[in-house]
């Protein structure tokens, strides 16, 4: 590990001015000092955040939720409001990790945690996102794991978060504050496709603060779920994963909202997938048809073909958990 | 907001001014190999991380926090881990190192009543923390619950995992997420046991938990 100066943020103002300085801001810390220890990150300074006031959920306008960037994966998953008005997220949550890291690790932190991507984490390789320029060894190496959708000739890595999945999901507003002021950015355009910038990840600008993530209100009754598909039963990152909320009424499909993860260089909305859905009866063969529009674009690697009907599956199977078997 | 080099940074080489128990084998291997050494002097320690290149003028902070009931006031190289502090500095090494990523669960005890992986805590942080480690879980010699549980049903084979196992289980049973077996497994899949004594760690949880 490289050394680095640490301070604490007293204040919002204070971590702004770290910020604008050049300081890495430090939550949870579990995928930062990870990295550090590897090398990967070599931050000069870290600015703990740990004591600003970012740790509410709160209902927010309409219905809709807006969760503090401090709150832990834990206390997230738990809220009795996150549980009730969307178990999608309290699953996705649940399925990450461990508790001892979801006790650590913040939502703020969870949608800027970096790559599992063996390539990227091993100093010795090359890898677009870590040294620009170097090139990829995952296009041409083992590359089992990595992403089938939005990926390019520099990068083909997957962005890890499941929780991050569900927000894309249910289009989640990220809030952020900077030296300039506060902003909201949708979540579709706040995590960034690789391109020919992989090592550019998100929408950030220099010393911008994440403060929170606002879940936009939905129509009532919503049927949530999260269906995560690993090589191990639990403690594994996906391999495919599926986000659904569905809005019926009536017998009618009024609203779904469909994302998938552990497929894509960044969550990977389905809007396809969804508008099959839309102003449809549900029915075993609505969600077996809706689901083959998941693979739409997809482009395997030589050791991950095996993703695309696994996608299609993953997310035919948690169509019908949500909406049922008819 | 920021914490400065403090004088006292620069540590002698030796183990000068230790007031604890005298060299052990430990802090001899410590002093020989670590950088900085480390300096207990009037309650106040100072630790070098484990991993630092042997500069010596490394930023440091200064932080107190409890452990196991006592307070303890210690400058730390900032790229200190708590398990590094734990068990290269305050002679506490129940705490396993294992993977040291996260992975393992082997370094895992509590900080403010939560299991946390202490390989992925950095000590600077910890200002005013309580922190629980293995040491700290019996009651003079009457074992933990958790404790005698793991000696009841034999949960273990080599031990190496056991302490993160029992921190961890301590967390687990808290938190209320011990209804079935099928639960415990999934809320104590942060700690790998390779011995694979997954079933018995199960069956001592169940009976710390009050179900057997």
């Amino acid at each position: 590990m490289h050394p680095f100066s640490f301070t604490k943020a007293a204040n919002t103002r204070d971590a702004l001015d770290a910020g604008r300085h050049g300081g890495r801001y430090i939550a949870g810390g579990t995928t930062l000092v990870d990295l550090m220890r590897e090398t990967v990150e070599r931050p000069e300074t870290l600015v703990d955040i740990s004591d600003l006031p970012l740790r509410d959920v709160t209902v927010a306008e309409r219905g809709g939720l807006r969760i503090g960037a401090l709150v832990t994966m834990s206390e997230a998953a738990a809220h009795p409001k996150v549980r009730s008005l969307y178990p999608v997220i309290s699953q996705a949550l649940e399925l990450s990790a461990s508790a001892q890291l979801r006790n650590m690790a913040t939502i703020g932190g969870n949608i800027m945690q970096r790559t599992r991507c063996t390539y990227f984490r091993d100093v010795t390789a090359d890898c677009n996102k870590r040294e620009p320029g170097s090139g990829c060894a995952a296009l041409k190496g083992f590359n089992r794991t990595h992403a089938i959708l939005g990926t390019s000739d520099a990068c083909v890595a997957t962005h890890p978060s499941d929780a991050a999945v569900a927000f894309a999901a249910l289009e989640a507003r990220v809030h952020l504050l900077g030296p300039d002021g506060e902003r909201q950015v949708p979540f579709a355009d706040f995590l960034l496709r690789p391109g020919n910038t992989p090592n550019r990840e998100q929408a950030l600008r220099r010393g911008e603060l994440i403060t929170g993530l606002e879940v936009p209100a939905l129509p009532r009754p919503l049927k949530s779920g999260y269906l995560k598909v690993r090589d191990r039963q639990s403690y594994e990152f996906a391999l495919t994963s599926a986000a659904v909320a569905l809005h019926v009424r009536g017998g009618v499909i009024r609203e779904a909202k469909v994302a998938a993860g552990g497929v894509g260089t960044v969550p990977w909305k389905l809007p396809a997938v969804e508008r099959h859905l839309v102003g449809q009866r549900p029915s075993d063969a609505l969600w077996a048809a809706a689901a083959e529009r998941a693979r739409d674009g997809a482009r395997p690697l030589r050791h991950n073909r095996f993703k695309v009907e696994l996608l299609k599956r993953t997310v035919e199977r948690q169509l019908r958990v949500v909406g049922g078997s008819k | 907001m920021s914490s400065e080099l403090p004088d006292s940074a620069v540590s002698p080489p030796s183990g000068a001014g230790e007031s604890t128990s005298g060299p052990s084998r430990r802090t001899v291997i410590a002093t020989g190999v670590a950088v900085g050494g480390v300096v207990v002097a009037g309650g106040t320690l100072l630790a070098g991380a484990e991993e630092a290149p042997a500069t010596g003028t490394a930023p440091s902070s200064r932080v107190s926090l409890t452990v196991n009931g006592t307070r303890r006031t210690v400058t730390v190289d900032n790229r200190t881990s708590l398990l590094d502090l734990l068990r290269e500095h305050l002679e506490l090494t129940g705490s396993k190192k294992g993977c040291n990523a996260g992975a393992c669960g082997a370094c895992t005890v509590l900080v403010d009543g939560q299991r946390v992986n202490s390989c992925l805590t950095l000590a600077a942080r910890l200002e005013g923390a309580e922190v629980t480690t293995i040491e700290g879980l019996a009651d003079g010699d009457r074992l933990h619950p958790l404790q005698q549980a793991f000696v009841d049903q034999d949960a273990f084979q080599c031990g190496y995992c056991t302490p993160g196992q029992i921190m961890s289980g301590v967390g687990c049973i808290k938190e209320g997420h011990t209804g079935s077996p099928e639960e415990i497994r999934e809320w104590m899949s942060g700690n790998i046991c390779r011995c694979g004594c997954y079933v018995k760690i199960v069956r001592a949880l169940e009976q710390t938990a009050g179900r057997k």
